[in-house]
């Protein structure tokens, strides 16, 4: 039992051995829950992507417990950590994040499928995720038909499609200008006011901002962190 | 910039009665700068004085005086707007100097200095972005403008810790600040 979505514990990771090991994190320990988003804020280098590929289980540390919803990823076979990355964890990337030959609607629910959830039930779920992000309008879109920012909300209604509740975002609003990325802040801000978990990693503060909670990390290590935000009640109180 | 600029482009709307103009500001500036009454008052007075605004002649029940702007107002008023703010009119930078000082005071820890500050600017600015998503995108435009642009100044805060963060890493030891300290407090400064 956990009420964590997300939780790393002393997390380290070498790269490479002997003379040449290089520790690209050390001893990172970090929790999110359900409604909270989590950024990371770190320049190029810090240890920010090697952190969200453990947290997605895209890779593996050398030391220390990734958990996802309560799963060791360390005691899950190949089987049963593919099933958790696919259907627990959603993620969003700077781009390329949507296949060009499919519609919105088909790259929403293209994982379901892949679940093994029938195509009908798969799209309808599809439909319900573009609504929750506000796109249910560019359904039938193909990729090159949408601009950057409704690419990317799109990713977002992917990310979090069905049963999906963690969501992991890499710089996810890479390109676009200040004002759409804005909107895609505001999107995955919403997501997480709803009940999903989010871990964003970035290196612009104004991005950040959108967490409950910041951490920020250098040479592997966090150096300071926030701490969770107060109320928003308390907050205007103080106005 | 002073209150008088404020007042003057109110007016420019329309003749307005003091509290009027009290309200009218601090809605246009989502409250980030609470103006007084006696401030507006005594600003008001001041105008009258210069000639840039009178009175319509019109009152409340209260005897409070409705005013209007006069053509020298309006002339002010544009030529404010006309010219752009620099940066002498902006009082001096608190933190630059901070940073500067702890760089070269012995027993400082400049990197230490940055991070906290850092931590509290970003602090700031998650509060901003709290207020924002409260915000209505149509009827509170200009409290949205002014957020952004203390948003904005903040996360150019935020990259100047982190630029000086990353030379404050490379530079190389320093030496003992001056000859006459004592070697017990050279040793706090590395």
């Amino acid at each position: 039992m956990t009420e964590y979505a997300l939780e790393l514990r002393d997390v380290t990771r070498v790269h490479g051995s002997g003379e040449t090991a290089v520790n690209a994190l050390h001893g990172v320990s970090l929790r999110v829950r359900a409604g909270q988003l989590v950024a990371v804020m770190g320049p190029s280098g810090s240890g920010k992507s090697t952190l969200l590929h453990l947290a997605g289980g895209l890779d593996t540390p050398t030391e220390g417990v990734v958990e996802v919803e309560g799963n060791r990823l360390d005691e899950q076979n190949r089987a049963g950590l593919a099933a958790l990355r696919r259907r627990g964890i959603g993620y969003v990337f700077q781009d390329l994040n949507l296949i060009p030959a499919l519609t919105a609607v088909e790259n929403v629910a293209l994982p379901r499928e892949l679940d093994g959830v029938r195509v009908r039930v798969a799209r309808a779920e599809a439909m319900t995720a573009l609504e929750d992000v506000g796109v249910a309008n560019l359904a039938e879109r193909f990729p090159d038909e949408m601009s950057g920012g409704q690419q990317q909300r799109v990713a977002i209604a992917r990310a979090l499609v069905g049963p999906r509740r963690l969501l992991l975002a890499d710089e996810p609003t890479g390109a676009l200008d200040s004002h759409t990325g804005e909107a895609v802040l505001r999107t995955i801000r919403a997501r997480c006011d709803a009940g999903a978990a989010g871990l964003l990693v970035t290196h612009e503060a104004r991005h950040a901002a959108w967490a409950d909670e910041i951490v920020f990390l250098r040479d592997g290590r966090i150096v300071d962190e926030t701490g969770a935000m107060p109320a928003a009640d308390s907050l205007l109180g103080a106005q | 910039m002073s209150i008088k600029y404020g007042l003057l482009a109110l007016l420019e709307r329309a003749p307005m009665y003091g509290y009027q103009l009290r309200a009218e500001f601090e809605r246009s500036t989502g409250a980030t700068w609470p103006l007084n009454i006696g401030q507006v008052y005594t600003t008001l007075s001041r105008l009258h004085r210069d000639g840039l605004v009178e009175e319509t002649g019109e009152s409340d029940e209260q005897g409070k005086v409705v005013y209007r702007l006069t053509d020298s107002g309006h002339a002010e008023l544009t030529g404010w707007f006309a010219t752009p703010v620099t940066s002498d009119d902006r009082p001096r930078d608190e933190l630059a100097i901070k940073v500067a000082l702890a760089v070269t005071t012995p027993g400082v820890d400049a990197r230490a200095v940055v991070q906290a500050q850092r931590t509290a600017t970003v602090r700031h600015l998650q509060e901003l972005t709290r207020l924002k998503t409260r915000a209505d995108e149509d009827a509170d435009l200009a409290w949205l403008l002014v957020l952004d642009s203390m948003i904005f100044r903040a996360e150019a805060e935020v990259r100047w810790l982190d630029h000086s963060e990353t030379r404050l890493a490379r530079r190389p030891p320093r030496p003992a600040a001056t000859p006459a300290v004592e070697s017990d407090e050279q040793e706090v400064v590395q």
